[in-house]
């Protein structure tokens, strides 16, 4: 079985958002960095997999020459292999993300067979674009369920739970398939010290795609007015509990 | 020149048609229209009618279908957008990081493919928009469609509809932390979210947990017992009446974007608000 996982890289943004001066990027100078989180499930998704079926999984970014830490981040927790497409410090659009990926995904399955189920996540944490995994499977000529909370194989299908406002929906569809995955479908492992070792010695292939002129073209980014809530304290300790119960009180909730 | 709009008979998709309108008189195909749900088959359907724009509601659904039209008619696609000039480029307002951020876009297409935020747009009070008739796509549009439904599990109070919510994070410490907060909830008849460092940390399920990535919530009041307020956890609250954060640092995010604060060890301060509800009663 081969199973394929499309990760992005993204600054942890911590409690207040900074952009940059010329205000098309966030300002990340002091921040961390990781995978969207519905990507992380993914990730796991795929190497639980590859445990139980055997196999191979690969991941996949688009991203900075930096974007290598994330990826060394999944192969820590189990992927065998990555394919880094590089980017130039510019900006590039979901559709262009998505034909550049779905090309080197071609590239890869001519050489090695097809990929059983390609995970994404159902939209980027940043750009929250909500497409690059369906114009993925488009382009394959896949069938694509997505935002799934729990995914099960069943022979040569797949059994795609999907969360709605009203409890789930279920979808079975044919292998291969694309899937895209929401943060609840699994609890994504922590990297184990030996994993982040192995991580060292597996490979990474560095892909330099041409990137096409966007036709969602970011200008610029602010950060929106804030709600307008000025905290009154009630005090602190135990002493302030009379008045939290009287502002619960005065909401008519006792 | 069809101007068209994905309804699914909501607030939100009233929105949408609003900012249709500017882009020509907006005829619509229910989101309904096949049952049950099959995305592709609603995406041929609607790159069928050759449409010179397409609206839809921001939600799961619309942007799903959205993103299935744009790659069929090999557009461009710009979600959850809470403004939009028409033009040539369209220009476009739209959400980032969960609404944490607004990104100004060029929408360069000749047919923009556009769904609309949540409670982002005053609807307007034009008329409804005309239903076409449609073809029923071939059988093969329709490998991807609902095969099943799940009732949800009857879990108490739903977070997603909770007037109350008592909500603890990392300072929480513990799963057995939240004993003290399950109490609280229990005599406000609340229910009880949590942060993402806690599901991460597997003290809660993530059925429990309000943000980004969670459920986004709208209640009267959210007790924040312990959570710092990263931009993931506000995403989700965005809708709250008022917050109550707790606190043992003034400075934390919450603490500052907070209706009311109280300052200090929530282990103290939690119980001490369950002792002086049944104190009252």
């Amino acid at each position: 079985m081969r199973i394929a996982v499309c990760v992005k890289r993204v600054p942890i943004t911590g409690g207040r958002i900074v952009l940059t001066d010329d205000a098309t990027a966030i300002n990340t100078q002091h921040l961390g960095f990781t995978i969207s989180p519905h990507e992380e499930c993914g990730v796991e998704e795929a190497v639980r997999l590859i445990e139980a079926n055997k196999g191979e999984s690969v991941v996949f970014t688009l991203g900075p020459a930096e974007a290598v830490e994330q990826l060394r981040d999944c192969m820590a927790l189990g992927i065998d292999r990555a394919i880094h497409l590089r980017t130039y410090g510019r900006d590039w659009d979901g559709e262009a993300t998505a034909a550049a990926l779905a090309q080197v995904i071609r590239d890869d399955e001519a050489v090695e067979g097809r990929f059983d189920l390609i995970f994404f996540g159902n939209e980027s944490a940043d750009s929250g674009g909500f497409q690059v995994g369906v114009r993925v499977a488009y382009a394959l000529g896949r069938s694509c369920v997505t935002g799934l909370k729990k995914v099960t194989l069943e022979g040569a299908s797949v059994r795609c739970e999907q969360e709605v406002e009203a409890g789930r929906d279920v979808y079975m569809v044919p292998l291969p398939a694309v899937l895209t995955v929401k943060e609840g479908l699994n609890l994504p492992r922590y990297p184990s010290v030996p994993g982040r070792m192995r991580a060292r010695g597996k490979p990474v292939t560095m892909l330099n795609p041409q990137r096409p002129e966007p036709r969602l073209e970011l200008v610029r980014l602010a950060v929106p007015p804030g709600q307008g809530r000025r905290a009154e304290s009630l005090g602190s300790g135990a002493p302030a509990a009379p008045a939290v119960v009287d502002v619960l009180q005065q909401a008519g909730l006792l | 020149m069809t101007v068209l709009l994905l309804d699914d008979r909501t607030e939100v998709s009233r929105q949408a048609l609003t900012l249709a309108r500017q882009f020509g008189e907006p005829r619509s195909i229910a989101l309904d229209i096949f049952q049950p749900f099959a995305p592709d088959a609603l995406a041929a359907a609607i790159a069928q009618q050759d449409p010179t724009a397409v609206f839809a509601a921001g939600t799961e659904r619309g942007n799903e279908v959205m993103a299935r039209v744009a790659a069929r008619m090999r557009l461009p696609f710009a979600a959850n957008c809470i403004a939009v000039t028409p033009g040539d480029p369209v220009i476009v307002t739209r959400l980032r990081w969960g609404g944490s951020l607004l990104e100004e876009a060029r929408l360069h297409s000749p047919k923009p493919l556009i769904t609309v935020a949540p409670h982002s747009v005053r609807p307007d009070d034009g008329p409804p928009p005309t239903e076409i008739v449609v073809d029923r796509p071939d059988d093969r549009e329709f490998v991807v469609q609902v095969k099943e439904h799940i009732q949800p599990s009857d879990g108490g109070v739903s977070l997603a509809e909770a007037r109350v919510i008592v909500s603890g994070g990392r300072g929480v410490g513990s799963k057995e932390g939240f004993a003290i907060l399950e109490e609280l909830a229990g005599l406000l008849g609340a229910a009880v979210g949590c942060s993402r460092a806690v599901t991460s940390a597997g003290w809660r399920p993530h059925s429990d947990q309000v943000g980004q990535t969670g459920t986004k919530v709208s209640p009267e009041v959210y007790i924040a017992c312990g959570i710092s307020g990263a931009t993931q956890h506000m995403a989700g609250l965005k809708g709250a009446k008022r917050i109550l954060a707790i606190n043992s640092d003034p400075q934390a995010p919450l603490m500052m974007n907070a209706d009311y604060t109280v300052t200090g060890d929530l282990k103290e301060i939690v119980p001490a608000i369950s002792a002086e509800i049944r104190k009252r009663r």
